[in-house]
Protein backbone atom coordinates (compact mmCIF):
# COMPACT_ATOMS: atom_id res chain seq x y z
CA UNK A 1 0.00 0.00 0.00
CA UNK A 2 2.93 2.21 0.02
CA UNK A 3 2.55 3.54 -3.33
CA UNK A 4 -0.89 4.89 -2.90
CA UNK A 5 0.16 8.52 -2.86
CA UNK A 6 -1.31 10.12 0.98
CA UNK A 7 -3.62 12.19 1.81
CA UNK A 8 -2.81 16.08 0.88
CA UNK A 9 -1.46 17.78 3.65
CA UNK A 10 -4.35 20.32 3.62
CA UNK A 11 -6.87 17.42 4.91
CA UNK A 12 -8.88 19.43 7.64
CA UNK A 13 -7.31 18.84 10.92
CA UNK A 14 -10.13 20.32 13.12
CA UNK A 15 -12.18 16.50 12.04
CA UNK A 16 -10.62 14.40 14.38
CA UNK A 17 -11.86 11.28 12.92
CA UNK A 18 -9.78 8.82 15.70
CA UNK A 19 -12.01 10.66 18.54
CA UNK A 20 -15.03 10.80 16.51
CA UNK A 21 -14.64 6.65 15.97
CA UNK A 22 -14.74 6.59 20.01
CA UNK A 23 -18.82 7.80 20.02
CA UNK A 24 -19.73 4.65 17.89
CA UNK A 25 -19.14 1.58 19.84
CA UNK A 26 -19.95 -1.18 17.37
CA UNK A 27 -16.67 0.20 15.42
CA UNK A 28 -15.05 -1.43 18.58
CA UNK A 29 -15.24 -5.11 18.12
CA UNK A 30 -14.08 -8.13 16.12
CA UNK A 31 -14.99 -9.98 13.50
CA UNK A 32 -13.93 -13.48 12.39
CA UNK A 33 -11.10 -12.63 15.33
CA UNK A 34 -10.01 -9.34 13.73
CA UNK A 35 -10.46 -5.78 14.20
CA UNK A 36 -14.13 -4.77 12.39
CA UNK A 37 -13.56 -2.57 9.14
CA UNK A 38 -17.34 -1.37 8.68
CA UNK A 39 -17.55 -0.01 5.03
CA UNK A 40 -21.81 -0.57 4.20
CA UNK A 41 -22.44 2.62 5.66
CA UNK A 42 -24.85 3.05 2.30
CA UNK A 43 -26.73 -0.05 3.65
CA UNK A 44 -26.87 1.28 7.35
CA UNK A 45 -24.53 3.52 8.91
CA UNK A 46 -23.22 2.86 12.16
CA UNK A 47 -25.18 4.83 15.26
CA UNK A 48 -23.51 6.70 17.38
CA UNK A 49 -23.67 6.34 21.54
CA UNK A 50 -25.51 9.72 21.75
CA UNK A 51 -28.30 7.86 19.28
CA UNK A 52 -28.56 4.93 21.45
CA UNK A 53 -28.82 6.80 24.52
CA UNK A 54 -31.69 8.39 23.53
CA UNK A 55 -33.43 5.55 21.61
CA UNK A 56 -32.56 3.96 25.42
CA UNK A 57 -33.47 6.97 27.00
CA UNK A 58 -36.80 7.38 25.86
CA UNK A 59 -37.75 3.57 26.51
CA UNK A 60 -36.70 3.98 30.64
CA UNK A 61 -37.97 7.37 31.37
CA UNK A 62 -40.73 9.08 28.61
CA UNK A 63 -42.03 5.88 27.58
CA UNK A 64 -45.61 7.36 26.69
CA UNK A 65 -47.96 7.45 23.82
CA UNK A 66 -48.08 10.72 22.51
CA UNK A 67 -50.81 13.22 21.14
CA UNK A 68 -53.25 11.45 23.88
CA UNK A 69 -52.85 11.39 27.83
CA UNK A 70 -52.74 13.79 30.28
CA UNK A 71 -50.32 12.56 31.87
CA UNK A 72 -46.87 13.96 32.32
CA UNK A 73 -45.08 11.26 30.16
CA UNK A 74 -46.83 11.36 27.63
CA UNK A 75 -46.47 15.33 27.63
CA UNK A 76 -42.41 14.75 28.27
CA UNK A 77 -43.27 12.27 24.84
CA UNK A 78 -44.96 14.04 23.07
CA UNK A 79 -42.77 17.39 23.51
CA UNK A 80 -39.37 15.35 22.33
CA UNK A 81 -41.42 13.77 19.14
CA UNK A 82 -42.43 17.28 17.93
CA UNK A 83 -39.06 18.19 18.77
CA UNK A 84 -37.86 15.82 16.31
CA UNK A 85 -39.70 17.22 14.05
CA UNK A 86 -38.69 20.19 14.02
CA UNK A 87 -34.93 19.14 14.38
CA UNK A 88 -35.60 17.30 10.80
CA UNK A 89 -37.13 20.79 9.50
CA UNK A 90 -34.12 22.91 10.53
CA UNK A 91 -31.98 20.34 9.08
CA UNK A 92 -33.63 20.31 5.19
CA UNK A 93 -34.96 24.04 5.91
CA UNK A 94 -38.19 23.19 5.03
CA UNK A 95 -40.33 26.36 5.52
CA UNK A 96 -42.62 24.94 8.31
CA UNK A 97 -42.69 21.60 10.67
CA UNK A 98 -45.81 21.06 9.07
CA UNK A 99 -44.25 20.16 6.09
CA UNK A 100 -42.40 17.30 7.75
CA UNK A 101 -44.12 13.44 7.90
CA UNK A 102 -42.69 10.81 9.75
CA UNK A 103 -42.48 7.70 8.24
CA UNK A 104 -40.48 4.30 8.32
CA UNK A 105 -38.42 5.10 5.70
CA UNK A 106 -37.30 6.66 2.47
CA UNK A 107 -39.48 3.76 1.14
CA UNK A 108 -42.81 4.49 2.99
CA UNK A 109 -42.05 8.29 1.50
CA UNK A 110 -41.80 6.77 -1.30
CA UNK A 111 -45.26 4.70 -1.50
CA UNK A 112 -46.64 7.43 0.45
CA UNK A 113 -46.54 10.19 -2.33
CA UNK A 114 -47.51 7.61 -4.95
CA UNK A 115 -50.77 6.23 -3.41
CA UNK A 116 -51.60 9.52 -2.06
CA UNK A 117 -50.62 12.26 -3.90
CA UNK A 118 -50.44 9.85 -7.35
CA UNK A 119 -53.69 8.90 -7.31
CA UNK A 120 -55.46 11.65 -6.48
CA UNK A 121 -53.61 13.34 -9.75
CA UNK A 122 -52.51 10.94 -12.31
CA UNK A 123 -54.74 9.88 -15.46
CA UNK A 124 -53.87 7.99 -18.46
CA UNK A 125 -51.14 9.31 -20.81
CA UNK A 126 -49.32 11.17 -17.88
CA UNK A 127 -45.67 10.22 -17.54
CA UNK A 128 -43.94 9.46 -14.61
CA UNK A 129 -40.33 10.08 -15.37
CA UNK A 130 -37.53 8.21 -13.13
CA UNK A 131 -33.82 7.71 -14.18
CA UNK A 132 -31.65 4.40 -15.05
CA UNK A 133 -30.04 4.32 -11.33
CA UNK A 134 -32.83 4.86 -8.97
CA UNK A 135 -33.10 2.57 -6.60
CA UNK A 136 -35.71 -0.02 -6.79
CA UNK A 137 -37.73 1.66 -4.08
CA UNK A 138 -38.20 4.67 -6.33
CA UNK A 139 -39.42 2.25 -9.34
CA UNK A 140 -41.48 -0.07 -8.19
CA UNK A 141 -44.07 2.14 -6.19
CA UNK A 142 -44.32 4.26 -9.63
CA UNK A 143 -44.64 0.81 -11.57
CA UNK A 144 -47.45 -0.21 -9.16
CA UNK A 145 -49.39 3.71 -9.53
CA UNK A 146 -48.42 3.15 -13.28
CA UNK A 147 -51.20 0.07 -13.59
CA UNK A 148 -53.24 1.31 -11.35
CA UNK A 149 -53.60 4.95 -13.19
CA UNK A 150 -52.67 4.10 -16.71
CA UNK A 151 -50.01 6.65 -16.96
CA UNK A 152 -46.64 5.53 -18.71
CA UNK A 153 -43.16 5.29 -16.56
CA UNK A 154 -40.72 7.16 -18.70
CA UNK A 155 -37.00 6.43 -17.62
CA UNK A 156 -33.75 8.63 -18.38
CA UNK A 157 -30.48 6.65 -19.32
CA UNK A 158 -27.20 7.33 -17.54
CA UNK A 159 -24.05 7.21 -19.32
CA UNK A 160 -21.25 4.56 -18.87
CA UNK A 161 -20.06 6.26 -15.76
CA UNK A 162 -23.43 6.33 -14.18
CA UNK A 163 -24.32 10.27 -15.30
CA UNK A 164 -27.47 11.81 -15.44
CA UNK A 165 -27.05 14.17 -18.33
CA UNK A 166 -29.10 17.44 -18.74
CA UNK A 167 -29.67 16.58 -22.22
CA UNK A 168 -30.84 12.84 -22.01
CA UNK A 169 -33.26 14.44 -18.99
CA UNK A 170 -34.77 16.98 -21.16
CA UNK A 171 -35.30 14.55 -24.16
CA UNK A 172 -37.54 12.28 -22.08
CA UNK A 173 -39.20 15.57 -20.23
CA UNK A 174 -42.52 15.99 -21.95
CA UNK A 175 -45.99 18.14 -21.47
CA UNK A 176 -47.06 15.07 -20.58
CA UNK A 177 -44.51 14.27 -17.69
CA UNK A 178 -46.36 14.91 -14.63
CA UNK A 179 -43.87 13.62 -12.30
CA UNK A 180 -40.10 13.37 -12.09
CA UNK A 181 -38.80 10.90 -9.30
CA UNK A 182 -34.80 10.57 -8.66
CA UNK A 183 -32.56 10.10 -6.63
CA UNK A 184 -30.30 12.51 -5.07
CA UNK A 185 -27.13 10.31 -4.51
CA UNK A 186 -26.97 7.13 -6.34
CA UNK A 187 -27.28 4.07 -3.65
CA UNK A 188 -25.10 1.57 -6.00
CA UNK A 189 -22.45 4.07 -8.11
CA UNK A 190 -22.42 7.29 -5.81
CA UNK A 191 -23.09 9.60 -8.40
CA UNK A 192 -24.69 12.84 -7.29
CA UNK A 193 -27.12 13.92 -9.71
CA UNK A 194 -27.39 17.54 -10.82
CA UNK A 195 -30.89 17.95 -8.92
CA UNK A 196 -31.19 21.79 -8.79
CA UNK A 197 -30.61 21.75 -13.05
CA UNK A 198 -33.06 19.07 -13.51
CA UNK A 199 -35.61 20.38 -11.05
CA UNK A 200 -35.94 23.88 -12.72
CA UNK A 201 -36.12 21.91 -16.04
CA UNK A 202 -39.26 19.84 -14.70
CA UNK A 203 -40.97 22.34 -13.40
CA UNK A 204 -40.78 24.62 -16.26
CA UNK A 205 -42.62 21.68 -18.26
CA UNK A 206 -45.11 21.99 -15.34
CA UNK A 207 -44.16 18.43 -13.25
CA UNK A 208 -43.37 18.01 -9.51
CA UNK A 209 -40.63 16.38 -8.13
CA UNK A 210 -39.91 13.98 -5.69
CA UNK A 211 -36.05 13.28 -4.72
CA UNK A 212 -34.95 10.09 -3.11
CA UNK A 213 -32.77 11.44 -0.06
CA UNK A 214 -31.42 8.30 1.04
CA UNK A 215 -28.09 8.18 0.21
CA UNK A 216 -27.69 12.08 0.22
CA UNK A 217 -28.56 13.49 3.96
CA UNK A 218 -25.43 12.18 5.10
CA UNK A 219 -23.12 13.32 2.00
CA UNK A 220 -24.57 16.33 0.34
CA UNK A 221 -26.26 19.53 1.63
CA UNK A 222 -30.03 19.57 1.53
CA UNK A 223 -32.09 22.89 1.78
CA UNK A 224 -34.98 21.62 0.38
CA UNK A 225 -36.04 25.23 -0.52
CA UNK A 226 -33.47 25.62 -2.59
CA UNK A 227 -33.38 23.11 -4.00
CA UNK A 228 -37.01 23.51 -5.03
CA UNK A 229 -38.14 20.13 -4.95
CA UNK A 230 -41.65 19.63 -4.11
CA UNK A 231 -41.09 15.62 -2.34
CA UNK A 232 -37.64 14.91 -0.42
CA UNK A 233 -37.72 11.44 1.21
CA UNK A 234 -34.72 9.93 3.65
CA UNK A 235 -34.26 7.51 6.01
CA UNK A 236 -32.73 8.03 9.40
CA UNK A 237 -30.51 4.60 9.37
CA UNK A 238 -28.36 6.30 6.61
CA UNK A 239 -27.90 9.07 9.56
CA UNK A 240 -26.70 7.61 11.80
CA UNK A 241 -29.85 7.23 13.59
CA UNK A 242 -32.24 4.42 14.30
CA UNK A 243 -34.07 1.70 11.87
CA UNK A 244 -37.78 1.85 10.68
CA UNK A 245 -37.77 6.03 11.19
CA UNK A 246 -37.54 8.45 8.54
CA UNK A 247 -38.76 11.58 7.07
CA UNK A 248 -41.37 12.67 3.93
CA UNK A 249 -40.91 16.33 3.22
CA UNK A 250 -43.90 17.81 0.99
CA UNK A 251 -44.67 21.28 -0.21
CA UNK A 252 -47.51 22.37 2.21
CA UNK A 253 -49.86 23.14 -0.74
CA UNK A 254 -49.00 19.68 -2.18
CA UNK A 255 -49.89 17.81 1.68
CA UNK A 256 -53.01 20.11 1.53
CA UNK A 257 -54.38 18.64 -1.90
CA UNK A 258 -53.41 15.06 -0.65
CA UNK A 259 -55.77 12.47 0.70
CA UNK A 260 -54.62 10.15 3.85
CA UNK A 261 -52.12 7.46 2.93
CA UNK A 262 -53.22 5.30 5.55
CA UNK A 263 -56.58 5.51 7.78
CA UNK A 264 -56.17 5.12 11.52
CA UNK A 265 -55.47 6.62 15.12
CA UNK A 266 -54.07 10.50 15.09
CA UNK A 267 -54.72 11.63 12.05
CA UNK A 268 -58.21 12.08 12.48
CA UNK A 269 -59.85 15.10 14.01
CA UNK A 270 -63.20 13.15 14.37
CA UNK A 271 -64.97 10.05 13.52
CA UNK A 272 -68.53 8.99 12.78
CA UNK A 273 -70.23 6.33 11.09
CA UNK A 274 -71.03 8.21 8.65
CA UNK A 275 -68.14 10.59 8.29
CA UNK A 276 -64.86 10.96 9.25
CA UNK A 277 -62.85 14.56 9.53
CA UNK A 278 -58.90 14.62 9.08
CA UNK A 279 -56.22 15.72 11.47
CA UNK A 280 -54.25 19.06 10.43
CA UNK A 281 -50.25 18.45 8.56
CA UNK A 282 -48.92 16.55 8.99
CA UNK A 283 -50.98 14.05 11.10
CA UNK A 284 -53.45 13.56 8.41
CA UNK A 285 -49.92 11.64 6.92
CA UNK A 286 -49.34 9.54 10.35
CA UNK A 287 -52.20 7.18 11.32
CA UNK A 288 -51.26 5.03 14.33
CA UNK A 289 -48.89 4.86 16.60
CA UNK A 290 -45.44 6.54 15.35
CA UNK A 291 -42.08 5.05 15.88
CA UNK A 292 -41.67 7.71 18.81
CA UNK A 293 -38.52 6.61 19.78
CA UNK A 294 -37.29 6.29 16.49
CA UNK A 295 -37.97 9.88 15.61
CA UNK A 296 -36.66 11.12 18.92
CA UNK A 297 -33.34 8.77 18.06
CA UNK A 298 -32.94 10.57 14.49
CA UNK A 299 -33.57 13.68 16.27
CA UNK A 300 -30.26 12.75 17.94
CA UNK A 301 -28.39 11.59 15.14
CA UNK A 302 -29.46 14.90 13.30
CA UNK A 303 -27.73 16.00 16.85
CA UNK A 304 -24.96 14.44 16.54
CA UNK A 305 -23.98 15.10 12.83
CA UNK A 306 -24.74 18.68 12.81
CA UNK A 307 -22.11 19.02 15.53
CA UNK A 308 -19.51 18.40 13.09
CA UNK A 309 -18.49 21.27 10.66
CA UNK A 310 -19.93 19.43 7.55
CA UNK A 311 -17.30 21.02 5.31
CA UNK A 312 -15.11 19.32 7.31
CA UNK A 313 -16.93 15.46 7.39
CA UNK A 314 -17.35 16.20 3.63
CA UNK A 315 -13.15 16.74 3.13
CA UNK A 316 -12.39 13.96 5.57
CA UNK A 317 -14.54 11.52 3.06
CA UNK A 318 -13.55 12.67 -0.09
CA UNK A 319 -10.38 12.54 0.92
CA UNK A 320 -10.54 8.82 1.91
CA UNK A 321 -12.55 8.40 -1.52
CA UNK A 322 -9.99 9.64 -3.60
CA UNK A 323 -7.22 7.42 -1.24
CA UNK A 324 -9.55 4.51 -1.95
CA UNK A 325 -10.41 5.11 -5.38
CA UNK A 326 -6.30 4.87 -6.40
CA UNK A 327 -5.55 2.43 -4.14
CA UNK A 328 -8.20 -0.08 -5.58
CA UNK A 329 -6.66 0.93 -9.19
CA UNK A 330 -3.91 -0.56 -7.82
CA UNK A 331 -6.02 -3.50 -7.02
CA UNK A 332 -4.92 -5.95 -10.07
CA UNK A 333 -8.09 -7.50 -12.33
CA UNK A 334 -10.39 -4.66 -10.72
CA UNK A 335 -12.87 -2.65 -12.61
CA UNK A 336 -14.31 0.25 -10.81
CA UNK A 337 -17.93 0.29 -11.53
CA UNK A 338 -19.71 3.93 -11.32
CA UNK A 339 -17.46 7.12 -11.94
CA UNK A 340 -19.10 10.15 -12.29
CA UNK A 341 -17.24 13.00 -11.75
CA UNK A 342 -18.10 14.73 -8.08
CA UNK A 343 -19.27 11.07 -6.90
CA UNK A 344 -19.34 10.68 -3.34
CA UNK A 345 -18.43 7.33 -0.86
CA UNK A 346 -19.06 4.88 -2.99
CA UNK A 347 -17.15 2.55 -4.80
CA UNK A 348 -18.69 -0.65 -6.63
CA UNK A 349 -16.63 -2.83 -8.25
CA UNK A 350 -15.50 -6.20 -9.95
CA UNK A 351 -12.51 -8.34 -10.15
CA UNK A 352 -11.44 -10.60 -12.66
CA UNK A 353 -10.77 -13.19 -10.14
CA UNK A 354 -14.06 -13.55 -8.39
CA UNK A 355 -17.85 -13.23 -8.48
CA UNK A 356 -18.59 -10.30 -5.44
CA UNK A 357 -20.26 -12.70 -3.84
CA UNK A 358 -17.17 -14.59 -3.40
CA UNK A 359 -15.29 -11.17 -3.23
CA UNK A 360 -17.86 -10.28 0.31
CA UNK A 361 -17.23 -13.90 2.10
CA UNK A 362 -13.29 -13.46 1.75
CA UNK A 363 -12.73 -9.97 2.87
CA UNK A 364 -15.36 -10.51 5.85
CA UNK A 365 -13.45 -13.23 7.17
CA UNK A 366 -11.02 -10.54 7.19
CA UNK A 367 -13.26 -8.52 9.03
CA UNK A 368 -13.70 -5.91 6.43
CA UNK A 369 -17.60 -5.66 5.64
CA UNK A 370 -18.58 -4.88 2.37
CA UNK A 371 -22.11 -5.10 0.35
CA UNK A 372 -22.26 -7.67 -2.41
CA UNK A 373 -25.15 -7.81 -4.58
CA UNK A 374 -27.58 -5.88 -7.42
CA UNK A 375 -28.04 -2.91 -4.51
CA UNK A 376 -31.66 -3.35 -5.07
CA UNK A 377 -30.56 -1.57 -8.59
CA UNK A 378 -30.98 -4.32 -10.89
CA UNK A 379 -31.59 -1.88 -13.96
CA UNK A 380 -28.24 -0.29 -12.99
CA UNK A 381 -26.69 -3.74 -12.89
CA UNK A 382 -28.38 -4.58 -16.46
CA UNK A 383 -27.16 -1.54 -17.85
CA UNK A 384 -23.64 -3.00 -17.20
CA UNK A 385 -24.42 -6.38 -18.32
CA UNK A 386 -23.45 -7.70 -14.53
CA UNK A 387 -25.47 -9.30 -12.11
CA UNK A 388 -23.73 -7.74 -9.22
CA UNK A 389 -20.75 -5.80 -7.97
CA UNK A 390 -18.84 -5.77 -4.46
CA UNK A 391 -19.64 -1.96 -2.95
CA UNK A 392 -17.43 -0.81 -0.39
CA UNK A 393 -19.25 2.73 1.11
CA UNK A 394 -17.73 5.32 3.79
CA UNK A 395 -19.05 6.54 6.50
CA UNK A 396 -18.07 9.84 8.19
CA UNK A 397 -15.93 7.28 10.68
CA UNK A 398 -14.17 5.37 7.95
CA UNK A 399 -9.86 5.75 7.68
CA UNK A 400 -7.55 5.07 4.72
CA UNK A 401 -6.43 2.55 7.21
CA UNK A 402 -9.94 0.69 6.29
CA UNK A 403 -9.03 1.34 2.79
CA UNK A 404 -5.49 -0.35 3.38
CA UNK A 405 -7.90 -3.55 4.99
CA UNK A 406 -9.53 -3.50 2.72
CA UNK A 407 -7.06 -3.68 -0.14
CA UNK A 408 -5.19 -6.01 1.74
CA UNK A 409 -8.22 -8.50 2.18
CA UNK A 410 -8.27 -8.07 -1.67
CA UNK A 411 -5.09 -9.96 -1.72
CA UNK A 412 -6.64 -12.62 0.14
CA UNK A 413 -8.82 -12.87 -3.00
CA UNK A 414 -6.35 -12.75 -5.47
CA UNK A 415 -3.94 -15.03 -3.10
CA UNK A 416 -7.37 -17.64 -3.12
CA UNK A 417 -8.71 -16.98 -6.58
CA UNK A 418 -5.88 -16.02 -8.99
CA UNK B 1 -13.61 -20.00 10.72
CA UNK B 2 -11.20 -20.97 7.44
CA UNK B 3 -11.51 -19.86 4.00
CA UNK B 4 -10.02 -23.09 2.99
CA UNK B 5 -12.45 -24.87 4.56
CA UNK B 6 -14.74 -23.22 1.92
CA UNK B 7 -12.85 -22.91 -1.13
CA UNK B 8 -11.43 -26.04 -1.06
CA UNK B 9 -9.56 -26.89 -4.11
CA UNK B 10 -11.95 -29.08 -5.63
CA UNK B 11 -14.79 -26.03 -5.36
CA UNK B 12 -11.92 -23.56 -6.73
CA UNK B 13 -11.14 -25.62 -9.98
CA UNK B 14 -14.71 -26.26 -10.52
CA UNK B 15 -15.94 -23.26 -10.03
CA UNK B 16 -13.40 -22.21 -12.61
CA UNK B 17 -13.87 -24.52 -14.53
CA UNK B 18 -17.33 -26.29 -14.53
CA UNK B 19 -18.09 -29.61 -16.01
CA UNK B 20 -20.94 -30.59 -18.13
CA UNK B 21 -21.24 -26.65 -19.08
CA UNK B 22 -23.10 -27.05 -22.00
CA UNK B 23 -26.33 -28.14 -22.90
CA UNK B 24 -26.87 -31.73 -23.79
CA UNK B 25 -27.74 -32.69 -27.34
CA UNK B 26 -30.69 -34.01 -26.33
CA UNK B 27 -32.95 -33.47 -22.95
CA UNK B 28 -36.26 -34.02 -22.34
CA UNK B 29 -36.36 -31.75 -19.05
CA UNK B 30 -35.25 -28.27 -18.33
CA UNK B 31 -35.23 -26.52 -15.15
CA UNK B 32 -34.24 -22.75 -14.52
CA UNK B 33 -32.56 -21.14 -11.44
CA UNK B 34 -32.07 -17.91 -9.62
CA UNK B 35 -31.07 -16.49 -6.74
CA UNK B 36 -32.30 -13.03 -6.20
CA UNK B 37 -29.95 -11.88 -3.32
CA UNK B 38 -26.94 -11.71 -5.67
CA UNK B 39 -28.21 -12.35 -9.06
CA UNK B 40 -26.91 -16.18 -9.76
CA UNK B 41 -28.48 -17.84 -12.69
CA UNK B 42 -28.55 -21.25 -13.87
CA UNK B 43 -30.43 -23.49 -16.88
CA UNK B 44 -30.18 -26.72 -16.45
CA UNK B 45 -31.05 -29.64 -18.95
CA UNK B 46 -31.40 -33.24 -18.67
CA UNK B 47 -32.25 -36.54 -20.69
CA UNK B 48 -34.20 -38.76 -18.30
CA UNK B 49 -34.87 -42.34 -19.61
CA UNK B 50 -37.01 -44.44 -17.94
CA UNK B 51 -36.07 -43.29 -14.49
CA UNK B 52 -32.08 -43.01 -15.24
CA UNK B 53 -30.55 -39.39 -16.21
CA UNK B 54 -29.01 -40.34 -19.34
CA UNK B 55 -26.81 -36.73 -19.79
CA UNK B 56 -27.03 -33.42 -17.91
CA UNK B 57 -25.68 -30.01 -18.76
CA UNK B 58 -25.83 -26.39 -17.42
CA UNK B 59 -25.41 -22.89 -18.74
CA UNK B 60 -24.98 -20.55 -15.94
CA UNK B 61 -23.35 -17.62 -14.40
CA UNK B 62 -22.43 -16.77 -10.65
CA UNK B 63 -20.40 -17.30 -7.63
CA UNK B 64 -17.50 -20.27 -7.50
CA UNK B 65 -19.55 -22.05 -4.78
CA UNK B 66 -22.89 -21.77 -6.97
CA UNK B 67 -21.40 -22.90 -10.21
CA UNK B 68 -18.93 -25.83 -8.27
CA UNK B 69 -22.25 -26.95 -6.74
CA UNK B 70 -23.38 -27.12 -9.84
CA UNK B 71 -21.04 -28.78 -11.78
CA UNK B 72 -19.94 -31.26 -9.26
CA UNK B 73 -23.88 -32.08 -9.06
CA UNK B 74 -23.90 -32.96 -12.49
CA UNK B 75 -21.23 -35.42 -12.13
CA UNK B 76 -22.97 -37.35 -9.76
CA UNK B 77 -26.10 -37.51 -11.39
CA UNK B 78 -25.47 -38.92 -14.29
CA UNK B 79 -26.31 -42.15 -14.91
CA UNK B 80 -28.02 -42.22 -11.42
CA UNK B 81 -31.69 -43.52 -11.19
CA UNK B 82 -34.00 -41.15 -9.85
CA UNK B 83 -34.24 -42.74 -6.44
CA UNK B 84 -30.79 -42.70 -6.03
CA UNK B 85 -30.54 -38.99 -7.19
CA UNK B 86 -33.33 -37.88 -3.86
CA UNK B 87 -30.78 -39.83 -1.84
CA UNK B 88 -27.78 -37.66 -2.71
CA UNK B 89 -29.60 -34.00 -2.59
CA UNK B 90 -31.17 -35.35 0.91
CA UNK B 91 -27.78 -35.91 2.01
CA UNK B 92 -26.70 -33.07 0.41
CA UNK B 93 -29.07 -30.65 2.42
CA UNK B 94 -28.16 -32.12 5.16
CA UNK B 95 -24.51 -32.03 4.87
CA UNK B 96 -25.20 -27.87 4.02
CA UNK B 97 -27.97 -27.60 6.39
CA UNK B 98 -27.96 -29.50 9.42
CA UNK B 99 -25.96 -28.51 12.78
CA UNK B 100 -24.84 -31.76 13.35
CA UNK B 101 -23.75 -32.28 9.13
CA UNK B 102 -24.05 -35.65 7.51
CA UNK B 103 -22.54 -38.62 9.05
CA UNK B 104 -21.93 -40.26 6.16
CA UNK B 105 -19.68 -38.22 4.15
CA UNK B 106 -18.00 -41.01 2.66
CA UNK B 107 -21.03 -41.71 0.34
CA UNK B 108 -21.55 -38.24 -1.04
CA UNK B 109 -18.22 -38.76 -2.56
CA UNK B 110 -16.54 -35.24 -4.34
CA UNK B 111 -20.19 -33.37 -3.12
CA UNK B 112 -18.83 -33.80 0.50
CA UNK B 113 -15.97 -30.56 -0.45
CA UNK B 114 -19.23 -28.31 0.46
CA UNK B 115 -19.11 -29.56 4.01
CA UNK B 116 -17.40 -26.21 4.40
CA UNK B 117 -20.23 -24.32 3.98
CA UNK B 118 -22.51 -25.52 6.94
CA UNK B 119 -20.10 -22.54 8.54
CA UNK B 120 -21.45 -19.97 6.77
CA UNK B 121 -24.88 -19.75 6.41
CA UNK B 122 -25.14 -16.69 3.74
CA UNK B 123 -23.18 -19.30 1.42
CA UNK B 124 -25.80 -22.12 1.26
CA UNK B 125 -28.12 -21.29 -0.81
CA UNK B 126 -25.36 -20.69 -3.42
CA UNK B 127 -24.32 -24.45 -2.78
CA UNK B 128 -27.74 -25.56 -3.25
CA UNK B 129 -29.23 -23.69 -6.34
CA UNK B 130 -28.11 -26.20 -8.96
CA UNK B 131 -30.17 -28.94 -6.95
CA UNK B 132 -32.97 -26.90 -6.46
CA UNK B 133 -32.89 -26.17 -10.26
CA UNK B 134 -32.75 -30.16 -10.87
CA UNK B 135 -35.71 -30.47 -8.72
CA UNK B 136 -37.60 -28.11 -10.53
CA UNK B 137 -36.74 -29.95 -13.67
CA UNK B 138 -37.21 -33.50 -12.61
CA UNK B 139 -40.97 -32.25 -11.40
CA UNK B 140 -41.05 -30.48 -14.95
CA UNK B 141 -42.56 -27.55 -13.41
CA UNK B 142 -43.01 -24.29 -15.61
CA UNK B 143 -41.09 -21.16 -14.05
CA UNK B 144 -38.21 -21.29 -12.35
CA UNK B 145 -36.05 -22.30 -8.85
CA UNK B 146 -35.70 -19.71 -6.74
CA UNK B 147 -33.72 -19.74 -3.61
CA UNK B 148 -35.49 -17.46 -1.66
Amino acid sequence: MNEVSPIPASSPAAFDVQRLREDFPALHQEVHGKPLVYLDSAATSLKPQAVIDAVADVYARDCANIHRAVHLLSQRATARYEEAREKVRAFINAANKTEVVFTRGTTEAINLVAQSWGRAYLREGDEVLVTELEHHSNIVPWQILCQQTGATLVVVPMTDRGEVLRESFEEQLTDRTRLVAMAHVSNALGTVLPVAELIDLAHERGAVVLLDGAQAVSHAYVDVQALDCDFYAFSGHKLYGPTGIGALYAKERLLEGMPPYHGGGDMIRSVTFEETIYNDLPYKFEAGTPNIAGAIGLSAAIDYFTSFDSQAVRAHENAVLRYATEALESVPGLRPIGTAPGKVAVLSFLMDAAHPHDIGTIVDSEGVAIRTGHHCAQPVMEHFGIAATARASLGMYNTTDDIDALVGALQKVQELFG
Amino acid sequence: MDLRELYQEVILDHGKHPRNHRFPERHNREGRGYNPLCGDKITLRLQLDGDTITDVGFIGQGCAISQASCSTMTEAIKGKTLPEVQELFTKFHTMVTSDNGADDLDTLGKLAVFAGVREFPMRVKCATLGWHTLNQALRNEGGEATTE
